[in-house]
């Protein structure tokens, strides 16, 4: 048999299986319906009443979240400060004035020149970056949770080689819940379906692996530092 | 519901079936009368049906689902006559009451009187308490005591606040809690014996919080767990005497404790 | 080549883990760390019993219906460009994985926490055909040292204090300075960091679990604190994903309410640090990611288990809170169970798995105190199943003859309450006449009560006895 039909065959059995064990489920075709349904109109289960703040509430939810999770949150509040807040960050934490990115339109149109001698490099990280920033799509309040996305702009190694951390998010991106980000990516990817990969960041790596000590930067980055950018 | 709602017994006080147990009955008699002492003094009459042996629970546990079934038949025929069936012991009053419906659903004859033997089936403290509304004892006992939570009143009956409440009305007691009164003190029914070293070492840890709690006496609602309790104090020459709840309640804690004769 | 399964040897497994100083130790951080962190977790959260039930219903529907998510999960997997391998057995699972390895020329394998490779036995197969695989997980990467399997599902180095690390750090990092510093965890932490990024940057694949399957996009789910990982799938040239059948989640709001009870029950987190969502490889323009993505989807038992009351153990989501609560597992930690799936949980899923004849101890070394199932986030009556399986041994005569034999002499006496009266009274007098005493430090036929603790005496007369003679 060719390992193409070998497969096929394991398939069908696996699925047959599974058929057979829920024949005892009701009929095909309503099955069927509601499998389509759940699918095709994904609904919100119960969201929890802090994931549902408005306004002010919900950026200081955010913020309160994000930092109970060893993050460190720092408003800002127009695009032109960025690139100094960026500096001070790392000036602050004796670190070079070196910083990773992708090609996110967003982060490149900032004015980096501001920011005295800081050495910009651009594309993946190569495991040897100490600090490196990204842009989020968005936040949840309800955990201080971001969410990245992967693309031709953005590289995924970014969010977890450096040492360092900086996402800028800006604050009208944060939502209260995940499934009002999940609704919002739908209408922005469109039949494109989810990006290769979405992350969703709540706080800087951590294991407690180690007698259940805590502690931070296991592999991933010691630091999340959340540029929080504008109003609500 | 209070006595006075119970239907067809309106103005009379209800007719309680004692279901025993079978560790009270051979170990414990005390146990019994002070269960019986404490119905009737919630305005109750007992009676204890000879025909009981024990709840099945063994059985059910141990797989065996057809002598399981069979004697919880036994069980419902003899005890479906009373308004009540009242169970010294969280372990047996669940199994009647959470486990029969299940164990006799497919079984014609006695799947609708198992769910109504389930119904009016209760746990002393609770009956107690809940059923009968009551809220004090006439009892007094000097000295502090610690209560242990039996696993199944707890989770499956959630029996915590009853005996408590009922034992602050004890003149001369203090309940000092111990830590983690509500994790298991290893008994298990069949498991101490089939596993004795794991047994022992969950009980060494009870033991250990029943002494951190400094109280002389242990209480608790299920015989078995405090035999298992008893037994390892004593034989670690612990000086801490252990009860049935019931006893301190119906005014008998001054009678020998469990292991110190009769 | 299969799984060495040491749960016949239960028994003796147990008193080994209770003689343990290093193991006793250990383990006092399971019984007071994550109980009180989840208590915590669950109070501050006023709807987290209300998203329990929640999350029992999705995973309900999703199980009533799972030819079909598996079906869509699929569909839309390939759309996504990944290649799906469904696997009957866990030999099937390795030879999937086997030629995936083969045809990318792979060499070492980085991976991310699975348990799905401890229950197929991947590392030592893999090991077996020439590929070097390397363990990243912190915790994973102890026990791979130590040549051990997990003993807890998500903590799966629990059992080992951090004195243990350091004499396994110095023993594989030979080539550092033997003079350096690990008293703190901090530094054993950095040491692993440091030898474990190389690794990542090299290896040719990197291969994870998954926490769901998300049928909706065609999804897999890996949580994790770390971001090892992350970084397994996302530097590799080639992404493995291993998930079984019971993976499948309906749409990214089902996952929502299960991932608000999976770290809450799990760590008393609100969110573990990481939830990545992969679908397919890299996109054309892509700067980094897998070039190819695999996802093998097991069975191996499970799809038996939908067919009757076990179907509620496939709603497990492994937050491992079961094995938390569970003081049997305080007291022997998790290799004594010696089947992969430990604690409440090991209980139930591992005769399903391997088979009731090797596993029948497990679901026997229960209290039944039901603290399991008072904790588990989708409400699995854990307690009901492993019943379950003592009734399955029960049937097959797999119980020891005398143990059997008692319960079925003792059985016959409770159902004639004439002849177990008669029966009681006529022992009772016996014992009395045997010598009373008020309890007994051995008494023949009690060893298993008596070896550790006195058994109190019977009464001299019974209850009953008593009781219609003073009426």
């Amino acid at each position: 048999m060719s390992a193409a039909s070998e497969s096929e065959r394991r398939r069908a059995a696996v699925i047959g299986k599974v058929r057979r064990a829920l024949a005892d489920d009701g009929n095909g075709d309503a099955r069927r319906a509601a499998v389509e349904e759940r699918l095709s109109r994904p609904r919100p289960n119960l969201v929890p009443a802090r994931g549902q703040l408005t306004g002010e509430a919900r950026l200081a939810l955010f913020a309160e979240m994000a930092e109970k999770v060893s993050a460190s949150v720092e408003r800002v509040a127009s695009a032109e400060e960025l690139p100094e807040a960026v500096a001070s960050y790392l000036r602050a934490r004796n670190l070079p004035s070196e910083l990773r990115m992708g090609a996110d339109p967003r982060l490149k149109a900032l004015p980096w020149d501001r920011a005295s001698h800081l050495e910009i490099k651009h594309g993946p990280s190569d495991g040897r970056d100490l600090a490196a920033i990204s842009h989020a799509f968005g936040g949840v309040a309800e955990t201080g949770t971001l969410f990245l996305l992967s693309g031709q702009e953005n590289p995924t190694s970014l969010n977890f080689l450096p040492e360092h951390h900086l996402v800028v998010l800006a604050a009208q991106d944060i939502a209260g819940d995940y499934e009002a980000l999940w609704a919002r990516l739908r209408a922005a990817e469109g039949d494109a379906g989810l990006p290769r990969t979405v992350n969703l960041v709540t706080g800087p790596s951590r294991s407690a692996d180690i007698e259940q000590t805590l502690l931070l930067g296991a592999h991933g980055p010691r630091a999340l530092h959340i540029l929080l950018l504008g109003e609500g | 519901m209070p006595p006075s709602e119970v239907a067809g017994q309106t103005g009379k006080a209800p007719r309680v079936g004692l279901f025993a147990t079978c560790l009270v009955d051979l170990f414990r008699p005390q146990t019994g009368f002070a269960a019986a002492k404490l119905i009737e003094a919630a305005g109750a009459r007992v009676e204890v049906p000879e025909r009981q042996t024990c709840c099945g629970q063994p059985a059910y546990n141990s797989g065996d689902r057809a002598d399981a079934a069979a004697i919880a038949r036994q069980v419902v025929a003899a005890f479906e006559g009373f308004d009540y069936v009242v169970v010294p012991s969280g372990s047996c009053a669940a199994t009647i009451s959470r486990h029969y419906p299940a164990l006799l659903a497919d079984d014609p004859s006695y799947a609708h009187r198992a769910r109504a033997l389930a119904e009016k089936t209760f746990e002393l403290t609770a009956f107690l308490y809940d059923v009968m509304g009551m809220r004090e004892v006439k009892a007094s006992f000097s000295g502090a005591v610690t209560y242990h939570d039996s696993c199944s009143g707890l989770r499956e009956l959630t029996v915590r606040k009853q005996p408590r409440a009922l034992l602050a009305s004890v003149d001369g007691l203090t309940l000092k809690e111990m830590k983690d009164a509500d994790v298991c003190c290893g008994f298990g029914g069949a498991f101490c014996v089939k596993y004795p070293d794991v047994s022992n070492a969950i009980v060494a840890k009870k033991v250990a919080a029943i002494e951190d709690s400094r109280a002389e006496t242990l209480l608790a609602g299920d015989i078995g767990c405090l035999m298992n309790m008893a037994g390892k104090l004593k034989r670690e020459g612990k000086n801490v005497k252990a009860r049935h709840v019931a006893e301190v309640l119906a005014d008998m804690g001054d009678e020998p404790a469990i292991g110190e004769g009769q | 080549m299969s799984l060495s399964i040491t749960s016949p040897a239960f028994k003796e497994n147990a008193a080994l883990a209770l003689a343990d100083v290093d193991l006793q130790q250990a383990l006092t951080h399971v019984e007071r760390g994550f109980i009180e962190k989840r208590r915590k977790a669950a109070e501050a959260l006023p709807e987290f019993e209300a998203l329990r039930d929640e999350a029992r219903a999705i995973k309900e529907h999703t199980l009533a219906h799972l030819d079909l998510y598996l079906e869509a999960f699929e569909a839309k997997a390939q759309h996504a460009g990944a290649e799906v391998h469904f696997a009957e057995t866990a030999e099937d699972a390795r030879q999937a994985v086997l030629a995936i390895c083969r045809r990318a020329k792979a060499r070492t394998v980085t991976k991310g926490k699975s348990m799905i490779s401890e229950e197929i036995g991947l590392n030592d197969f893999l090991e077996e055909n020439d590929i070097a695989p390397v363990e990243t997980d912190l915790g994973e990467y102890i026990i791979q040292l130590r040549g051990e399997p997990p003993s807890h599902i998500i903590a799966p180095a629990v059992h080992v204090t951090r004195n243990q690390v350091e004499q396994e750090f110095r023993r594989a990092h030979a080539g550092l300075d033997p003079e350096r510093d690990l008293s703190e965890p901090v530094s054993l932490l950095a040491e692993a960091r440091a030898a474990l990024r190389e690794k990542f940057l090299a290896a040719d694949i990197g291969i994870t679990g998954a926490n769901f399957l998300i049928a909706e996009t065609g999804s897999s789910v890996i949580v994790t604190n770390e971001g090892n990982g992350d970084l397994t799938q996302i530097l590799p040239r080639v992404h493995i994903v291993l998930a079984s059948i019971e993976k499948l989640v309906p749409t990214l709001e089902d996952v929502s309410t299960l991932l608000r009870v999976l770290a809450r029950s799990a760590t008393g987190q609100d969110m573990s640090v990481y939830t990545t969502f992969s679908t397919g490889p890299r996109r054309p323009g892509d700067p980094d990611g897998p070039e190819e993505t695999h996802i093998v989807i097991l069975d191996n038992g499970r799809a038996e288990m939908l067919a009757g009351e076990l179907r509620e153990m496939l709603r497990c989501i492994r937050c491992g809170a079961c094995m938390n609560h569970c003081p049997v597992y305080h007291a022997i930690g998790g290799h004594a169970y010696g089947a992969t799936y430990v604690g409440p949980m090991g209980a139930v899923l591992a005769p399903a798995l391997f088979g009731l004849e090797k596993t029948a101890n497990l679901p026997n070394a229960s209290t039944f105190c039901g603290r399991c199932e008072a904790v588990c986030p989708v409400r699995i009556p854990l307690p009901k199943l492993m019943r379950h399986w003592r009734e399955r041994e029960y049937e097959r005569h797999l119980k020891p003859a005398a143990e059997r034999g008692g319960l079925k002499f003792w059985a016959f006496l409770a159902k004639r309450p004439g002849l177990y009266r008669l029966a009681t009274r006529l022992g009772l007098a016996a014992l009395s006449r045997f010598g009373r005493q008020d309890s007994y430090a051995s008494l023949p036929f009690a060893g298993g009560w008596t070896r550790h603790r006195d058994l109190p005496a019977p009464a001299a007369k019974s209850f009953l006895d008593q009781w219609k003679a003073s009426r």
